[in-house]
This record gives C-alpha cells, sequence and structure tokens, in this order.
C-alpha cells in the first residue's frame, strides 16, 4: 500500500468512473513508477473515459495510446515492471482481452515464481467486464473464472464507486499482478467517496446485516442482492466479495454458519465458474452450520446472449427470490 | 514523425558476411572486429559447443531432464552476447544456453531449468539476463517493455532478445516488431534462422524471401546476415546496438545458420531431414573458419588452439562433477513464491505437504 493511501479524500459524490479516474490520477500523482496505457487511453481518455484528461495531466510518457494489440499490452507491461515501472493497463472490454491470456498466464503470473521472487511484477490489469449495457458481442464476457484458476494473480471486483477507488490504489501498491474487473454497468452510478477505504485488500465485506440467509457476489451483482435483500420476505445479510483471489474464507465462513443459509450469484456462466469454488469451500467449511445445499444463481452456461435478449440471462431479484424459498425454510416444500 | 525511406530498411539481397565459409576475408575488411575480438568470439565459441556436447552428454547420463542443442549455432549467440554491454538486457530461450554461460551465468544455474529443479536457476538481475522463454515469441514483448522502460528513465540500456525462425510465425513477434518500431524502443531481434522449428522447415513457415525481409513492413531496418560467421553477427549486433543506444530504434537481424543436432535428445530428425543437408552445413561451420582465419592472420597458433581446447575440457568437467551431485531439492519452495507472501490458503497447503512428509 502506498503512503499517499493515508492522505484524506474529500467528501464527494462521483461516478465508478470518475472514481477510478481519480485514483489513478492520485497514483500517478503519489509515485513516479506508474504509468497507464492501453487502446484510446490518451487522448481520448478511454472509451468509458476512465483515464480522462490524465495525459493532459500527467503526459504522453506516463499516460499514452498503445497500438492495438493485448497481447503486446500486457507482454510489454511484464517487461516495464522488469525495470521498476507499476504499469497500470486497460484491457478496453472482457472479451478483448482473452488475445493477452498466454501473456497472462504463462508470464505475469507466473515469472515471480519462476524467478524464485527475484522479479517482482507490479501490474494491475484494468478490464471492464460483464453484461447489462446492450453490448454486443464481445462486449459483455464475465471473465474472472479464467484468471482466478491461473495462481499467482489477485482478482479484485468491486462494487461500489469507493470500493473502485480504494480497492484500484490498493492494486496499484500490490506487489503481486491484480486482474482488476470493473463492473461497467456500474460506472455512472454515483455514490459518496469515503476517507479510507471499508476493508482491508483481502477482505470480503457485509454490506448488509440479515439473520436468514447469506447472498454472496461481487461487482455489479451487488447492487442486485441489496435489493433482492429489500424485497424478501426473509432476513438477508449480503456479502460484498470485493477480492475473489485470496477468497477471504474467513469473513464468508463466519456470516453461513450463522445464517446457516446461503445462495452464490454471478452473471458468469455456472458450470465450473466461481460460484462452484464458493460452494465448495462453504461446505467443507459450513457444513454441520447449513439447512440446506447452498444454492447458485448464475447466467446461464452459454455464450453471452445477444443485448436484446441478455435479460433473461443476467441474475435477477425475481431468480434470486426463487432461489431462496429453494433454501427449505419449510421442510414440507419438495426442492425439484 | 519522420517518414523514413522504406529502401534504407531492407536488408541486402545476399546475407552479408565479413569470413567466408573456408576463412578467407569476403572484402569487407574494414568492418571486421579488432583481432582480439575474433580471438575472444573463437575462444567462446569452443568453450560455448564444449558445454553443449557436456549438456547432451548429461542427458544420457539420466542428469539432465532434457537439453536441446545449439550445436553449429554458436556464432549466433557468442556473436550477440560479446556485442552487449553489462548494462543491457539479455532475453534468450530455451535453446541458447551457451549465450547464457557466455553472459557469464553459471552454467549450473543455465541448466536449472533443464535438470528440472526449479524452472530458473539465476538471478536475473545479477546478469542482466531474462529467464529462460519456453513458450517461444512470448520474449519479445518483455523485451520490448523493458527497452521502453529503460528508455523513459533516461538510461542508455539496450534489450537482445533472441528467437527463431518459428518463432517470427507467433502473433507476439508481430506485435512486439510492431509496438518496438512505434515506440522507437531501444531492442533488437536476432532471428536465428536455423531452419527448423522442431521438424517444420522454414518453407512451411514463411512466403517471405527472407525473414529479414519483414524489418520494413514494421518501418525497422532488416538485416540479413551469415549465421555462421561470428565476426558478422558480432559486426551486426555491435552496429544495431549502436544504432539504438543513441536513439535511433530497434533493428531485425535474421542470421542464417543450422541446427546440426536434433531438437533435443528426445528427437529423431531423420524422419524430417536428409543427412546431407546436415553435411553441407558442417563445411561451413562457426568454429573451423574462424579457426582458419585467424591462423592464417597469425592471430592464432596451435598452441592456443591447445590452450583453449583445454579451457572448455575443464569447464566441461566441472560442470559433470556439479552435476553429478544431486539437486537440493525443499518441496516447500514450490509455495514460497506464487505471491509476494503466502496466502493463508497456500499456507494452509504448505502445512499440509509439510504434514504428509512428516508422516512418510
Amino acid at each position: 500500500m502506498t503512503a499517499a493511501l493515508e492522505t484524506a479524500v474529500e467528501q464527494q459524490t462521483v461516478t465508478m468512473a470518475g472514481a477510478l479516474n481519480k485514483a489513478l490520477a492520485d497514483e500517478l500523482r503519489a509515485d513516479q513508477r506508474v504509468v497507464v496505457y492501453g487502446e484510446d487511453v490518451g487522448t481520448l481518455g478511454g472509451v468509458f473515459r476512465v483515464t480522462d484528461k490524465l495525459a493532459a495531466e500527467f503526459g504522453d510518457a506516463r499516460v499514452f495510446d498503445s497500438p492495438l494489440a493485448e497481447a503486446g499490452i500486457v507482454g510489454t507491461a511484464i517487461g516495464m515492471a522488469m525495470h521498476g515501472l507499476r504499469p497500470v493497463v486497460e484491457m478496453q472490454f472482457d472479451a478483448f482481452s482473452y488475445p493477452a491470456f498466454e501473456q497472462v498466464t504463462s508470464h505475469l503470473a507466473k515469472l515471480h515464481n519462476r524467478s524464485r521472487g527475484k522479479i517482482t511484477l507490479p501490474v494491475v490489469i484494468r478490464v471492464p467486464y460483464g453484461g447489462g449495457i446492450g453490448g454486443v458481442e464481445h462486449h459483455s464476457d464475465s471473465s474472472e473464472a479464467y484468471w482466478v484458476h491461473t495462481p499467482g494473480l489477485r482478482v479484485v471486483a468491486p462494487a461500489t464507486a469507493s470500493d473502485a477507488y480504494w480497492l484500484l490504489r490498493q492494486a496499484i501498491g500490490s506487489d503481486d499482478p491484480v486482474i482488476f474487473l470493473e463492473p461497467k454497468r456500474r460506472y455512472w452510478a454515483k455514490e459518496a467517496l469515503t476517507e479510507a477505504p471499508a476493508a482491508g485488500f483481502d477482505s470480503a465485506l457485509v454490506r448488509r446485516s440479515g439473520s436468514d440467509v447469506t447472498l454472496i457476489g461481487y461487482g455489479a451483482m451487488v447492487g442486485t442482492l441489496l435489493e433482492t435483500a429489500e424485497a424478501a420476505d426473509v432476513s438477508c445479510e449480503v456479502i460484498d466479495l470485493r477480492t475473489l483471489t485470496p477468497f477471504d474464507d474467513e469473513t464468508v465462513a463466519a456470516s453461513v454458519r450463522r445464517t446457516g443459509r446461503a445462495v452464490v450469484v454471478h452473471e458468469a456462466s455456472g458450470f465450473a465458474g466461481y460460484g462452484a469454488e464458493v460452494v465448495a469451500r462453504l461446505t467443507e467449511q459450513c457444513f454441520h452450520h447449513l439447512h440446506a445445499p447452498i444454492g447458485r444463481v448464475t447466467g446461464f452456461d452459454i455464450p453471452y446472449p445477444p443485448p436484446m435478449l441478455e435479460e433473461h440471462h443476467l441474475p435477477s431479484v425475481d431468480r434470486i427470490l426463487d432461489a431462496i424459498d429453494r433454501l427449505q425454510f419449510d421442510d414440507t416444500v419438495v426442492v425439484p | 514523425m519522420t517518414v523514413v525511406n522504406p529502401d534504407a530498411l531492407l536488408p541486402s539481397p545476399h546475407p552479408r558476411q565479413l569470413i567466408d565459409a573456408d576463412g578467407r576475408p569476403s572484402g569487407l575488411s574494414d568492418e571486421l572486429p579488432a583481432a582480439e575480438t575474433l580471438l575472444e568470439l573463437y575462444r567462446r565459441m569452443v568453450v560455448g559447443r564444449r558445454f553443449d556436447s557436456q549438456a547432451t552428454a548429461l542427458t544420457k547420463q539420466g542428469r539432465l531432464a532434457v537439453y536441446p542443442s545449439s550445436r553449429g549455432q554458436e556464432a549466433c549467440q557468442i556473436g550477440a552476447v560479446t556485442a552487449m554491454a553489462d548494462r543491457d538486457w539479455l532475453f534468450p530461450t530455451y535453446r541458447d544456453s551457451m549465450a547464457m554461460v557466455s553472459r557469464g551465468i553459471n552454467p549450473v544455474e543455465v541448466l536449472t531449468l533443464l535438470r528440472g529443479d526449479w524452472h530458473c536457476g539465476y538471478d536475473p538481475y545479477l546478469h542482466r539476463t531474462a529467464t529462460q522463454c519456453t513458450p517461444l515469441a512470448t520474449n519479445t514483448l518483455h523485451a520490448v517493455g523493458l527497452a521502453h522502460a529503460a528508455k523513459l528513465a533516461g538510461e542508455d540500456t539496450v534489450a537482445v532478445v533472441l528467437i527463431g525462425d518459428g518463432a517470427t510465425s507467433e502473433g507476439d513477434t508481430h506485435e512486439a516488431l510492431n509496438i518496438a518500431a512505434v515506440w522507437q524502443a531501444p531492442v533488437i531481434f536476432l532471428v536465428q534462422n536455423n531452419g527448423y522449428a522442431i521438424s517444420v522447415p522454414l518453407s512451411k513457415q514463411t512466403r517471405a524471401a527472407h525473414l529479414a525481409d519483414k524489418g520494413v513492413g514494421y518501418g525497422m531496418p532488416g538485416v540479413l546476415i551469415d549465421g555462421n560467421d561470428a565476426a558478422m553477427v558480432h559486426a551486426a549486433m555491435t552496429e544495431a546496438i549502436e544504432r539504438a543506444r543513441s536513439g535511433g530504434g530497434p533493428t531485425l537481424i535474421e542470421a542464417l545458420t543450422y541446427r546440426i543436432e536434433a531438437h533435443t535428445n528426445a528427437d529423431d530428425a531423420s524422419r524430417y531431414r536428409e543427412a546431407d543437408e546436415v553435411t553441407e552445413w558442417l563445411a561451413r561451420d562457426p568454429i573451423d573458419r574462424l579457426q582458419k582465419y585467424l591462423l592464417a592472420q597469425g592471430i592464432l597458433d596451435q598452441d592456443e588452439i591447445a590452450t583453449i581446447a583445454a579451457e572448455g575440457e575443464a569447464k566441461a568437467e566441472r560442470l559433470r562433477a556439479a552435476m553429478n551431485a544431486d539437486a537440493e531439492l525443499d518441496p516447500a519452495e514450490i509455495f514460497a513464491h506464487v505471491y509476494t507472501e503466502p496466502t493463508a490458503n497456500l499456507r494452509r497447503q504448505a502445512a499440509q505437504l509439510a504434514a504428509e512428509l512428516e508422516e512418510s
């Protein structure tokens, strides 16, 4: 964590995109080793304006447009980090990160291990991810399962503007490589920026306390879970995972032991998805506290649908409420 | 942006050469490196080849899991390394062991990857040599990034990345050449065109007449050289490195050479190439030709040849002895470097393995 993290942040209302922009600006100001680059991040300020005005303020040696080459962006970031820089690079959309897959999984995640700790790679890869913005094909993927399955990476997904600000600063301060998943449909949601991080970099957070069921999610789904909790006729505790790897077993298991029931929710397909790991861990750790099998509400096991059909794919409040109903609150209900 | 004249970036139509296969000067004597440099190239090639043959022998004794020989490519690897300054960075592949030994890395540490006790045995910062690249061409981008960072820091450090003909077909090579040119990064791409990517001949990799021809497409000089002529490799690398160091940007060098041995000790080259082809290339041997030249010029004599051979022998003997000792293994280390600090998850798994080892 950089020293600048202690700097008080003025109380103000910002969008998540604005909070990310401020986090980048504050890190660029605090640490000369930080460079920011990617496709359209310079002059344009990014297609989502997350890097707006940064090139003008910090100069094109520190904030710049790269050629259209995702493997090239990540591969060069590795070389820059080997030379002491702290690159923050952008993959313009989730599915456009796939050309960089080899550089991420074979090198970014492994060079520290390969070199017995001699090479550290403090690289942050920002990935606008997920659906709900009416994007055409390749613009709405949730690719977290690929990254969390790769040891050596930290994977982070903020749910709020304030967390986006603090988690991005913590990610840039981390000496491990970080995949920073930005829930793009929350980019324009406004929120007050807190003066300090809501929790540590690796910690999950209880967003709402409840006693009957624990709803677990991250990124854009946290908002959906909070809406669900409002609508539910049982008392829901909502956990925002924030950091997907390393997983905060302690916070999540403590909640599930208390409530005895849980539903894990994500937009990505369910089969071998991140939720499967969460369910497995919780079952191993909380079995005797569980009153029902842990439920999952995820995207279907399909390629992300076209925008006019995406509402059927994305986990909705109703679908999550149905999943809660199946948690055997009434033993006479026969589970299908 | 300065517009460069594409013609100025084109390679020569035929491979440039300073000393021909028979050890005669090729008429560009003003470009020849100094006598002591040529003698040093010879010495390092002899020692490098002896290292290479010793490593192959170690596979037969089960001391190395595998070894990809670079016999025949001595001029490329030694010519490149001798043109570099200590502050420059080398980005080698698994077939560049001779270059790495010549760079000063302990031979045992060079072979750690291939012995199998760890993925890399040396400190990359100590000799400014990156870890050996196994997924080919991926190292090109690391070299470009490092070179660019050095340039941003105001240093005159140059990165040299070694790739083969096969790696030029990979997307990463394309991205690296393009980005290097756009950013004018101080990086040299040395393609050791040894004719084969395992079994696949160059004719199935490219329709280009020469790989060096690709340079102009990226807006960087392409240089075509005889890769078995150590003097030529050294001279071409020196020129490219000086250009990069003084802000002139990247260079693509194609060095024509040949892999005398099979891909590795586990490969059977007779399945894809004729023995006659190997014989032809043996006649263009990089060490023989430089030896003939140096003898004719009176720079080298039989005593010195014997002294250098003895040096190679002594180093091979030391390597043999070191490799015959069992590697020291620490099972706990597989958890130690995954992250800068082990996560709670990894601490639990490390404890599990420790308990299992305790019981066994």
